[in-house]
């Protein structure tokens, strides 16, 4: 290759991450307000109404006094560890957002082992929260860090046997792929949600506990570990932390649309319909998981720790598994498994 | 290729360089995390090489589980490495000497590795090309027919190991409270409340 087509083909991909970049974060900005919103809704409040037009640019404000206060760096925390954490955490639940296809072809990068690398880059997030905890060195932090290592480490086990089943019936790791191979012509009813039920579930209750989100915030956890693994830290450091938690439950919603609902699909399989931009009803899915998680966290009350432990491998991880079995032993026994057709 | 180059030179050299510093550095935390950071690269290398699924299983595996256990475990026991070195020249010629044979031992083995010729010559499935078969369904194929016994022991291993660390670190403490949810669940207002009339100044 000459070094012209090589400059412009990493111009290409910059131009294209950026654009990723800057529309995920504009659509968490308005998430992260729907989310206070529904809190606010349940509760009874008005929730943020004073910044903009109904407080729609709350987000923006929050974001202008995250960055203008002064970073606190606890005197004896090590401080190369303590910057990195947050800097880690978010880039890493930005960088899923790589493979993860909005429309059909529209992915920045479409590779053969998609769910894997959305598998690996969301696995390697617990280390945001393990090195923010210990290189604080304060016991709050440090015990934030250790529930949220084990939690997410636990909840990593279903989460991988629940894509597990979604691969057996798609056949392919390919993220587009899989959401072809639920285009059967059904519309809603031939997406991975019907015959999967249980998993999806199972998928929605883990997506929460990966991302420690109400009711399995136990590493944040303010009414006893104040805030957990982010005592220590304030302005960008907090705002990075907060920002990757908040893309990392986006890629949860993103990825629950690819592997249950459709991904770009139109529910209703004719014509005005179809007619609609694929990307609209990829928001559109997400949002109404996002929706979901936010109801939870408004609805339910944070678990103990040992029923987190017990829920994750006691129920899941059995029914998961048993889920594995059968979903394998019903696509071997119809012939319907992909490869067989 | 000049960017193939660059990048396998920059995985390489950041893999060994982490790896020294996996044994340099005074922390134990920092080293696990150099240690992650050389599985990264590892993995990295793997992707250079078409190895896609290696990569991103390594990942999975040793970065996302393995290396947070480990983590874990650095981190909540005080580590002084200062006090671990001390007798270093004391144990420096056994260690030397264990470490000089094992590196005879992988150089005999890797020295003496082919690819078995019963696989290359008649094939249980055909090799396939990358071309036309993602890696992730050779290696299926693969270890699924030809290796399945070994695959399966493997695993059966990797059982024993487990069940053999949790009888090895199970222990029955009599007297905790436990919850039983499923005796909870079967609670209902009848079994758990009691409604009684209090007579005035009596008590109940």
């Amino acid at each position: 290759m000459e070094l012209g087509d090589i400059l412009l083909a990493v111009a290409i991909m910059l131009g294209k991450s950026l654009l990723m970049l800057v529309a995920l974060l504009i659509f968490i900005a308005y998430a992260l307000y729907a989310d206070r919103k529904v809190w606010a809704a349940v509760q009874l409040r008005r929730g943020p109404n004073v910044v903009g037009p109904w407080g729609l640019l709350q987000s923006f404000a929050d974001l202008l006094k995250f960055v203008l206060k002064e970073p606190v760096i606890p005197a004896s925390a090590n401080k190369g560890m303590f910057l990195l954490a947050p800097l880690l955490m978010c880039t890493l639940s930005l960088a899923a957002w790589a493979v993860i296809p909005l429309n059909a072809g529209w992915a920045i990068a479409d590779i053969n082992v998609g769910i894997l690398y959305i598998f690996a880059i969301s696995s390697l997030g617990v280390y945001g929260v393990i090195m923010g905890g210990w290189a604080s060195n304060s016991k709050y932090p440090f015990l934030g860090a250790l529930r949220s290592a084990a939690q997410m480490v636990s909840y990593e086990v279903s989460i991988g046997f629940v894509i597990v089943t979604v691969l057996m019936c798609a056949g392919t790791l390919n993220l587009s792929a899989i959401v072809e191979a639920q285009n059967t012509g059904l519309g809603i009813l031939g997406w991975y949600w019907l015959p999967l039920f249980p998993m999806f579930v199972v998928f929605f209750i883990s997506a929460m506990a990966e991302t420690n989100r109400p009711p399995f915030d136990l590493p944040e956890a303010e009414s006893e570990l104040v805030a957990g693994y982010m005592v220590e830290y304030s302005s960008t450091p907090y705002l990075l932390f907060m920002l990757g938690e908040y893309v990392a439950i986006m890629t949860m919603c993103a990825l629950g649309t690819i592997l249950f609902l459709g991904g770009w699909l139109s529910p209703i399989p004719f014509a005005p319909f179809t007619w609609i931009p694929g990307v609209i009803w990829f928001v559109l899915k997400a949002s109404f998981l996002f929706l979901l998680i936010a109801m939870v966290k408004a609805l339910v009350p944070r678990y103990r720790y040992d029923q987190l432990m017990r829920l994750g491998w006691k129920v899941f991880l059995p029914l998961s598994l048993a889920m594995v079995v059968i979903v394998a032993g019903v696509l071997m026994l119809t012939g319907t498994a992909p490869g067989m057709r | 290729m000049t960017v193939t180059a660059a990048f396998f030179y920059l995985f390489a050299t950041i893999t060994v360089a982490s790896g020294f510093m996996v044994i340099a550095s005074r922390n134990p935390v920092q080293a696990v995390l150099f240690l992650i950071l050389a599985f990264v690269n590892a993995a990295g290398l793997f992707l250079m090489m078409g190895a896609e699924f290696l990569a991103m299983i390594l990942v999975i595996v040793y970065v996302g589980a393995v290396a947070v256990l480990f983590l874990f475990v650095v981190m909540m026991l005080d580590v002084d490495f200062a006090e671990l070195r001390q007798g270093f020249l004391q144990y420096l010629p056994v260690g030397g000497l264990i470490g000089a044979v094992f590196l005879l031992e992988l150089i005999l083995v890797i020295g003496a590795y082919v690819v078995d010729p019963g696989l290359v010559r008649s094939p249980a499935v055909a090799i396939p090309s990358p071309q036309v078969m993602t890696n992730t369904e050779a290696l299926g194929q693969v270890l699924y027919t030809r290796y399945f016994y070994f695959f399966q022991a493997a695993g059966l291993i990797l059982l024993v190991a487990m069940i053999g660390a949790i009888v090895l670190t199970l222990r029955e403490r009599v007297g905790v409270r436990r919850q039983d949810i499923s005796k909870q669940n079967a609670r209902t207002q009848e079994t758990a409340v009691e409604v009684r009339k209090v007579p005035f100044r009596q008590g109940v």
